[in-house]
């Protein structure tokens, strides 16, 4: 079905407003329009792992969420979310619960790329019919902006701190949509908030209707963790996709497609500026990591561009 | 008609889960549970169970899907020893506190490290504050038997509470012995159908599990689960009746054996208890007066089924087959110390520390061990605080 914004964004909201995230918080931008994509007849259950998004959305007495919601742990939104799933397949079958229900999990690039690792693979790899979801805001917001293996090269964090003897982080992103591609699911892609969030809608819409396993990874700044003003959020969204920093791509039954391919492929700096944890990158005498930085765009931009042709 | 059968610990608890056919079991191999989730993988293959099994990637995840599946409305089951149930250890109190009744076979077996596969009790009672139900098994009649009343026990209305169905690891699971299975059509009407009150997959009510917890409730959660362990008690005893209405064995939270007229009196767990009574008869062959107390049911914990067995006791060895590594004992010598203060007058209690890794328990132990405390209370003399038994120096 064509995408029609204004019937998308008619549906009734499956997060309430009433939850507190930051203004300006790229994750419940990412939650809402995922969860539009569910058909407004469907039932769902949806988990998220401990993050931002699950503190904020979910104390005791009161809940943002107007689906069955579960949190258990960190680390394990992969496994809850197949428990959950595993009981609907048997329940449905002796006619206990309807068949028209979906699940979904939730989990920050901390509970996805590192900690739920396991979780998330081992759920992956069983082809349970289900939605990862993780809200990629590049290092773990909810303790205080600590590094993980999604915080990009050289990006200033309370534990890959800048300082004179150091840059920020010293290691590379990890590239956690061509892993979970490489489990061989169904469906994988990644996006972020680009225009009317057509394309995130679409994915999340393919994401929650194809059986069996599927992942996305979107993209969403946190105004905190990266130093922006919150107005700024769909601008740095751009840059991201602009300069392929972020690209857009799916991977649907093993067939790579890319979404978006920028006419005149922005240079990494108009990304890098938009915030504040590369302030430094900027100062004099640091040309040269700015320069790697592009070089490594460029070298992950050419190898998706091969895996997709 | 009751079944006759020659089944190991492991084959009576599978045999078990079968007959009850639970809607979800997650698992993963580790010695000496593997063979459960064998078999019940062999017989949804056959056709003989139409359980959802879950092959999950680590026991991290058997129990985050056992928790995601019972909180959905399903009956789940899964099983476990040592590492395994360490490895769980986060989402063990989780599942408790989220008060959802998973039933687990746990097949004890010592704690790594040193890496060890054989039998103690450091796995389960490392465990012990999680907020399970656990309940121990001295053969495999009693791991079958038990297991079938854990599910009802953790299912009911006052309890809603997981529980441990233990039995020890190669002493138990993987010996046969001849044993009484029931029909499965009496089976499946004793544990009944599960209907929890409040599930994820409820069209008509929607439901959020594992909401972040404020000082200002949290206290009050933590007050809810520990009376529903006290309820526990009562549904532990009522399920045991209805039990033996079924099939005439007889279950509570302690077994006494011998104890009526006892001057000395072991207290054990598990498999053990078998070495025990032989030698029990043998001295009261000899003429002493011993006796001995099976604790079926290490939580919740029976402080007062213990103390009445223990009035007339003048002498008592707790036998703990777990260091807690306290310098002060173990956790079973610890508890029915706190239990019987001041409540039992008089008492010489000492704690030994046995069986650990594996280490053969025989009856002389048991023995020496009634003769070290009935000298105990001769002399007089206060018992050294614990003690490790049958150990080279
Ligand atoms: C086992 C465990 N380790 C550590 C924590 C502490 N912790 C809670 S949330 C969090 C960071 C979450 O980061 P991320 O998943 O990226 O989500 P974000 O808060 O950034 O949205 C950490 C470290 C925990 N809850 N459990
Ligand atoms: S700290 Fe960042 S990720 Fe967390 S709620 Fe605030 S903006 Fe969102
Ligand atoms: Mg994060």
């Amino acid at each position: 079905m064509a995408y029609n914004f204004k019937e998308v964004m008619n549906r009734p909201d499956r997060l309430a407003s009433g939850h507190r995230m930051c203004a300006g918080c790229g994750a419940p931008i990412a939650v809402r329009a995922v969860l539009k994509a569910i058909k407004p007849e469907d039932h769902a259950v949806i988990c998220s792992a401990t993050c931002c998004l699950e503190v904020s959305t979910c104390m005791y007495p009161y809940t943002s969420w107007k689906d069955s919601f579960i949190h258990s742990a960190f680390e394990n939104a992969g496994a809850t979310i197949c428990g959950v799933e595993a009981a609907h397949r048997s329940l449905a079958a002796q006619g206990k619960a309807p068949q028209n229900y979906k699940f979904l999990a939730f989990g920050g690039d901390g509970g996805t790329y590192d900690i739920g690792f396991q979780s998330l693979s081992g759920a992956m790899e069983r082809n349970q019919d289900m939605v990862y979801v993780c809200y990629d805001n590049g290092a773990y917001m909810n303790t205080g902006i600590q590094r993980s293996s999604a915080t990009p090269k050289y990006a200033d964090t309370t534990t890959s701190a800048t300082g004179k003897a150091s840059a920020g982080k010293q290691q590379n992103r990890k590239d956690l949509t061509e892993i979970i591609a490489a489990h061989h699911v169904p469906y994988a892609a990644q996006t972020t908030f680009i225009g009317n969030l057509k394309d995130l809608y679409e994915k999340a819409e393919k994401a929650i209707y194809t059986p069996g396993a599927a992942f996305l990874n979107v993209m969403a700044p946190c105004p905190r963790g990266w130093r922006y003003e919150t107005e700024d959020i769909m601008e740095i969204c751009k840059m991201a996709v602009e300069t392929c920093y972020w690209p857009l791509y799916e991977v649907e039954n093993d067939v790579w497609k890319i979404n978006y391919e920028p006419k005149n492929k922005r240079p990494i700096e108009d990304f890098l500026k938009t915030q504040g944890r590369f302030k430094h990158l900027f100062k004099k005498g640091n040309e040269e990591l700015i320069a790697e930085i592009q070089r490594d765009v460029d070298a992950r931009w050419e190898l998706l561009l091969k895996k997709a042709k | 008609m009751a079944i006759n059968e020659r089944l190991s610990g492991n084959e009576a608890v599978s045999f078990a889960i079968k007959q009850i056919n639970p809607d979800v079991v997650a698992a993963y191999p580790i010695t000496p549970s593997t063979e459960i989730p064998q078999f019940i993988s062999q017989y949804i293959a056959n056709g003989e169970m139409t359980t959802v099994y879950v092959p999950v990637e680590s026991e991290h995840s058997s129990m985050s899907a056992c928790i995601g599946s019972e909180a959905a409305g399903a009956r789940s089951m899964t099983a476990t020893s040592s590492c395994g149930l360490a490895y769980m250890f986060e989402m063990l109190y989780i599942a408790a506190s989220n008060r959802l009744p998973i039933t687990m076979a746990v097949v004890n077996r010592a704690l790594s490290g040193p890496i060890n596969i054989n039998n103690d009790h450091s796995d389960s009672m490392g465990a012990r504050d999680a907020g399970w139900l656990q309940i121990y098994a001295e053969n495999a009649q009693e791991a079958y038997d038990n297991f079938i009343q854990c599910v009802r026990i953790g299912e009911h209305k006052d309890v809603k509470l997981p529980v441990m169905a233990c039995q020890d690891g190669f002493i138990t699971s993987h010996a046969v012995e001849r044993l009484e299975l029931i029909e499965t059509d009496k089976v499946k009407a004793f544990v009944g159908e599960y209907k929890p009150e409040k599930y994820l997959l409820n069209p008509d009510e929607i439901l959020a599990v594992g909401p972040y917890d404020t000082p200002q409730y949290y206290m009050e959660h933590k007050k809810a689960q520990t009376e529903a362990m006290k309820n526990a008690r009562k549904a532990i005893k009522e399920i045991a009746k209805e039990f033996e209405a079924m099939t005439g064995r007889k279950y509570d939270m302690l077994e006494e054996y011998r104890m009526d007229d006892a001057e000395y009196a072991v207290i054990i767990i598990g498999s053990s208890a078998g070495a025990g009574k032989e030698a029990v008869d043998e001295l009261r062959n000899a003429g002493v007066k011993a006796g001995l107390i099976k604790v079926r049911v290490f939580r919740p914990f029976p402080d007062e089924e213990l103390v009445a067995a223990l009035k007339k006791v003048k002498g008592v060895a707790i036998m703990d087959k777990t260091d807690s590594f306290s310098a002060a004992g173990g956790p079973l010598g610890a508890e029915v110390k706190a239990a019987i203060y001041g409540k039992v007058d008089g008492i010489t209690a000492a704690n030994y520390i046995y069986g650990l890794g594996g280490r053969d328990v025989r009856v002389e132990h048991i023995k020496q061990v009634f003769e070290e405390i009935a000298e105990l209370v001769k002399t007089g003399k206060a018992p050294e605080t614990y003690k490790y038994l049958a150990i080279r120096e």
